[in-house]
């Protein structure tokens, strides 16, 4: 098979490091070779982070570059914007419509482009778009959003919900499990 | 057993396997997760040293005294280990010993783009480069091998993308190593009359290692079907190289990047029409095959700054790459990395700023103190500079700077190299003020402990260096400790240490807002009436603080109820969430 290519993007410290774990260690029991790769560092402070997952008969490179993603699972909604130009035509876009501002636009030296949603569906790609920090919320805790994405994403992944539930319960500690597994479970029905 | 592995945790897990005992590192992104990795097999001793230097020197005393040892740094971390780097070259090793540097090609989260590979040639130490985790665990291990059979340290080279990627490896046993010490003066003794005598056998081990390369299964010849054009290159580049041509092309991939084989790339030349050398930053491989004669074509295709990826190499060699996707035609604000909410820093920052004062910077967390709005710092130039440098500066300026500069330097990265800077102020008594922002814990790289906190790598209680008295210790009378939530005492304590006729010390304590124990107040509330829209609370940069429609909003999720903008407001609008 040819090389799958999902972006997870964010801001630093919105959780992108489980996501990708989760959907790492489902693909692994799949049999792929799988690559994913992650920032770590300096860059994570509040900037603009980015995950990349690949997985394949054989991975070779790390990264994913522009026009070759064929999902990108966005946390956050200007982040979404900033990455599309990495979608294949006709990718698949699912973004969380939640807004953080960034420090040039809190200081006013930058404006937050607006209908964001609205230019990205013009686009040759599949965009879902929700409200993902309700359902996190919905689910028990704000900070579960990466979880409700990556429940809207697992639809698209002939995976069976069971598989996605053991990847869940080997990345979360059991305290934070069945909040998890409601986010998941919120953002696939989503 | 299968798993999928970071690159930096398959070296922690090569030196399980290869039966490493002796672990010791100072932090550094991309290095990092390697030692934190160590730490969790209680099979190994793992620690955190004040520096790269004493990092590799304990890791040389280690494998001396009979077991393989480790040390890892980032790639600017080797220059601080460079001395010792070159004379254990001389010794060579008892145990083999291992030492991991991480280049940051494109500069994620480094200060310079520098390339490691000069230093195995410059210190003539064998340097073997991992292109994926697989390869990072089994090249650990056999470095161990190499040290022990050459008797020589050997350099492990990882990169941003292979030490921060997960791919899958396959683990096996520990086997543990160890041999008896014995005294040798003549091998360990380097002073002339013995350093002249093992120089010989540094050339003579490199020209084994050469014969070595020419045969050894890591430096390899990927068959291809079109021998128009043959592809030298190691790393990440070979990831890419492989990605974007497949098996188009012979590739000679490269696992030992020094020394290189000779033999091995003038046959590999011979049988392809022509050669591209695809490596990142400086001309290295490129540079040998000058040197062996060899036409080639490297660095007039491909640049020597910011690392590569599949679609530049493909360019580069003429391949089509894929169409970019479609792109939202708005302008897309850039989110910089800032500092936290709650951040301790923010406050000493706004403080210096407003004062126009003169802030020589360092390197970590607050590094981000040079960024708008704060806009505070002066200089950032590598561990330990801002302490030294504002030395010099006030000496250069006589009188003049006394009122006017300071050095910031973080806790961890004062121990590491402020502290030989600070004996120089009061040795040759400069009037300089020097501010340690101490939050009780190593920020930037994700909260490793150091020798100021009072717990070790493996979370155990230890000893704690008091920085007051290591600070009058070495002959600083003018030592204060400052809340920088409080703003008023941190700008007081900060004018009057300016003021003094002697050098001073002023340490800015409130542990990492981050940190677990932490506990954070309520967030702040606005009274949106009593807001007069004059945005003062806007120029500490705190994510947490915005406008919207003219008034102060408060983000309660970021919001750690540190009052700092309290303090500011001259109307009363913010106010302390407890209060409320």
């Amino acid at each position: 098979m040819q090389t799958k290519n999902i972006m997870i993007v964010g801001v630093g410290g919105q959780g992108s490091l489980l996501a990708s774990k989760l959907l790492g260690r489902l693909l692994l029991t799949k049999g792929y070779d799988i690559k994913v790769s992650e920032v770590h560092g300096m860059s994570q402070r509040g900037g603009s982070v980015v995950t990349y997952v690949r997985y394949g008969e054989k991975v070779y490179s790390p990264v994913i570059d522009k026009g070759e993603a064929d999902y990108i699972v966005s946390f956050e909604l200007l982040e979404a914007a900033r990455w599309t130009e990495y979608l294949k035509e006709g990718g698949h876009l699912v973004v969380n419509t939640q807004q953080i501002n960034p420090m040039p636009v809190i200081t006013g030296a930058a404006v937050y482009p607006d209908e964001l949603v609205a230019k990205m569906k013009e686009k040759n790609i599949v965009v879902d778009a929700i409200d993902a920090l309700s359902l996190a919320e919905q689910a028990g805790s704000a900070k579960a959003v990466n979880i409700v994405l990556m429940g809207h994403l697992s639809r698209s992944f002939g995976f069976e919900l069971e598989e996605w539930m053991k990847a869940i319960e080997a990345s979360v500690p059991p305290k934070f499990l069945e909040l998890n597994k409601k986010a998941f479970l919120l953002g696939r029905e989503a | 057993m299968k798993q999928l592995m970071l690159g930096n945790e398959a070296v922690a897990r090569g030196l399980y396997e290869a039966g490493c005992a002796f672990v010791s590192s100072y932090p550094g992104t991309p290095s990092t997760e390697v030692t934190e990795a160590a730490a969790k097999y209680p099979e190994m001793y793992a620690e955190w040293a004040p520096n790269e230097k004493v990092a590799m020197e304990s890791a040389f005393g280690a494998c001396l005294a009979g077991k393989r040892s480790f040390c890892g740094m980032k790639h600017v971390g080797l220059n601080v280990a460079a001395d010792p780097l070159f004379t254990i070259s001389y010794t060579g090793v008892n145990a083999g010993m291992v030492i991991c540097v991480a280049d940051d090609a494109g500069m994620h989260s480094s200060q310079n783009e520098q390339d490691s590979r000069h230093y195995a040639r410059a210190a003539k130490i064998p340097m073997l480069e991992p292109s994926d985790s697989a390869e990072a665990l089994a090249f650990t291990k056999l470095a161990y091998e190499l040290s022990e059979q050459f008797d020589t340290p050997v350099l492990l080279k990882m990169c941003t993308r292979i030490a921060h990627s997960q791919s899958v490896i396959e683990t096996a046993e520990r086997v543990e190593a160890s041999k008896p010490y014995e005294k040798n003066p003549q091998k360990y003794i380097m002073m002339p009359g013995n350093a002249k005598k093992r120089h010989p056998l540094v050339e003579a081990r490199t020209q084994a290692l050469v014969k070595w390369a020419e045969t050894c299964a890591i430096n390899r010849v990927e068959e291809g079907s079109d021998h128009s054009r043959g592809i030298i290159t190691s790393s990440t580049a070979y990831q890419y190289v492989k990605e974007v041509c497949g098996d188009t092309y012979p590739v000679l991939k490269l696992g030992m990047i020094w020394p290189l084989p000779e033999k091995k790339i003038i046959d590999f030349a011979a049988s392809v029409d022509e050669v591209v050398v695809v490596e990142e930053l400086d001309s290295f491989i490129e540079a040998h095959c000058n040197a062996l004669g060899i036409k080639v074509t490297g660095k007039a295709l491909f640049p020597c700054i910011d690392e590569f990826s599949q679609n530049l190499v493909a360019e580069k060699l003429g391949k089509a790459a894929p169409a970019c996707g479609s792109k939202v035609e708005d302008a897309i604000p850039p989110r910089p990395p800032v500092m936290c909410a709650g951040c301790p820093h923010r406050s000493l920052f706004y403080t210096l700023a407003k004062n126009k004062i003169t802030a020589l910077g360092d390197i970590g967390c607050y590094t981000l103190g040079a960024v708008a709005p704060l806009a505070a710092l002066d200089t950032t130039i590598c561990m330990g500079a801002s302490v030294s440098g504002a030395h010099g500066f006030t000496k250069a300026q006589g009188g003049a700077a006394d009122n006017k500069t300071v050095a910031v330097i973080g806790d961890s990265t004062f121990m590491h190299s402020g502290v030989t800077g600070l004996i120089n102020i009061a040795y040759n008594e400069s009037n300089t003020t020097v501010i340690i922002v101490d939050n009780s814990i190593t920020g930037m790289t994700g909260h490793q402990q150091n020798p100021t906190t009072g717990f070790n790598l493996k979370g155990d209680p230890c000893t704690k260096i008091d920085l007051e008295t290591l600070c009058r210790a070495v002959g600083i009378k003018r030592v204060r400790v400052v809340d920088p939530y409080n703003l008023k005492q941190t700008e007081e304590a900060i004018l009057e240490e300016l003021a003094a006729q002697e050098p001073s010390v002023i340490i800015s304590r409130r542990p990492c807002a981050l940190l677990k124990y932490v506990k954070h107040n309520p967030p702040v509330k606005v009274d949106a009436d009593k807001c007069r829209s004059c945005k003062l609370c806007m120029k500490i940069g705190c994510p947490a603080i915005s406008m919207k429609d003219g008034k102060a909003t408060i983000d309660n999720t970021l919001c750690t109820g540190c009052s700092v903008c309290t303090q500011l407001c001259h109307f009363g609008a913010l106010c302390e969430g407890k209060e409320a």
